[in-house]
């Protein structure tokens, strides 16, 4: 390992520290106002550190910035003026967007067809799969909480659609691997199906039960960057991912426990905002 | 990291994802799934290796898209956990 290597991983074992650090802060009472900094100064050093990395082309260095300020000019622009009461919906549109970058990384390998063996490029695709069914479920989300899709929207055998749909996916994701006439089409087909999917299982959540699906969808978001970053070899990548991911776990049982629903019935759109257990959450 | 020895860091890091949220009081829950959104954004690290290793015209649409889309997940993240997390302090921390 050459010096600049070692220094790179170095400070992204120092960005994983203080990301931990932020969130360790955050989840307790005393020192949760705080807490955003640590992660986001962790955030700023993974994010600068990147720059130096060997193998960064100076060529596309200009469209990174590019894509950096325009990405972070938007965000700034909207997080900022938005109402608090849409600030829950705006948890869902960013963490799609977090989960689609997740899916970018697994198209783009896919598509350059660099991955040196059948093992890296599975886990590419397992990212890109699910890292696209929490981007397309979470951004449903985030329209259905502004109210720019009226739901739920119900049909017979949905679920039963929807993991057809994904088993679809998974069937052309394993005949990814390899270099054949056609593979750019099968790599879109796939990404398409998994986006499907997301879109199928999210359309029939009942509207009391968002805010469960939502942290739902950042367990399979935080498994989408664990996984790329095992297929990058980022490291930091595997750490925020695997820590988020379990941690929204948690989220997820908590928030389903008062509001009187299963994960599972929650996630599969079967609660109904009719039944008793919306009542119990009113009252709350 | 390869192999077994990966195995065990994603079993740890799980443990301390988990123990860490476990002692959160309630009225923190919804700022931790932000924070949760906001910690995924480290995926803009892969995002910006894969827009600057490539080569093909192909490549570099779809690293920049994901290069966009995980900044705005990163900046977006960090202010609305910012809000929520002041909107907790200004209710006095109850819950």
């Amino acid at each position: 390992m050459d010096f600049r290597t070692f220094l790179v991983g170095l400070c992204y074992f120092l960005a994983a520290v203080l990301v931990l650090v932020g969130l360790r802060r955050m989840s307790a009472r005393r020192t949760a106002r705080g807490g955003i900094a640590w992660a986001g100064w962790g955030m700023v050093v993974a994010t600068l550190v990147t720059f130096f990395r060997p193998g960064m082309a100076a060529t596309n260095l200009a469209l990174v910035g590019a894509a950096m300020a325009t990405g972070g000019a938007l965000a700034l622009l909207w997080a900022r003026k938005a109402a608090a009461t849409s600030l829950p919906g705006m948890i869902a549109l960013h963490g799609g967007l977090g989960a689609g970058a997740a899916g970018a990384i697994g198209a783009a390998r896919l598509l350059a067809g660099s991955e040196p063996g059948l093992g890296p490029t599975f886990l590419a695709a397992l990212g890109g799969l699910v890292g696209s069914v929490a981007c397309a479920g979470s951004l449903v989300a985030f329209a259905r909480m502004n109210g720019w899709i009226k739901g739920p929207l119900r049909f017979k055998a949905r679920n039963q659609a929807g993991a057809a749909v994904l088993l679809l996916a998974v069937i052309v994701g394993l005949m990814l691997p390899g270099d054949y006439p056609g593979h750019t089409a099968m790599v879109v087909v796939f990404f398409v199906l998994a986006l499907a999917g997301g879109v199928v299982f999210t359309v029939p959540v009942s509207g009391s039960s968002m805010p469960v699906v939502i942290a739902f969808y950042s367990v399979l978001t935080g498994g989408a960057v664990a996984v790329q970053g095992f297929v990058l070899g980022n490291d930091a990548m595997v750490i925020a991912g695997t820590v988020a991911a379990a941690g929204a776990a948690l989220l997820t049982s908590r928030i389903a426990e008062p509001l009187g629903r299963s994960v599972a019935s929650a996630v599969f759109g079967t609660h109904d905002d009719s039944t008793a257990g919306e009542d119990r959450a009113a009252t709350r | 990291m390869t192999g077994f020895a990966a195995l065990y860091i994603v079993l740890l890091a799980a443990i301390t994802g988990y123990g860490i949220i476990a002692r959160a009081p309630d009225g923190l829950h919804t700022p931790l799934v932000s924070a949760a959104g906001f910690v995924n954004a480290m995926v803009l690290a892969g995002a910006m290796a894969v827009l600057g290793d490539a080569s093909t015209t192909v490549e570099r649409i779809i690293g920049f898209a994901g290069v966009f889309a995980a900044t705005y997940s990163a900046v977006g993240g960090y202010v609305v956990t910012d809000r929520l997390l002041e909107l907790f302090k200004a209710s006095g921390g109850r819950n």
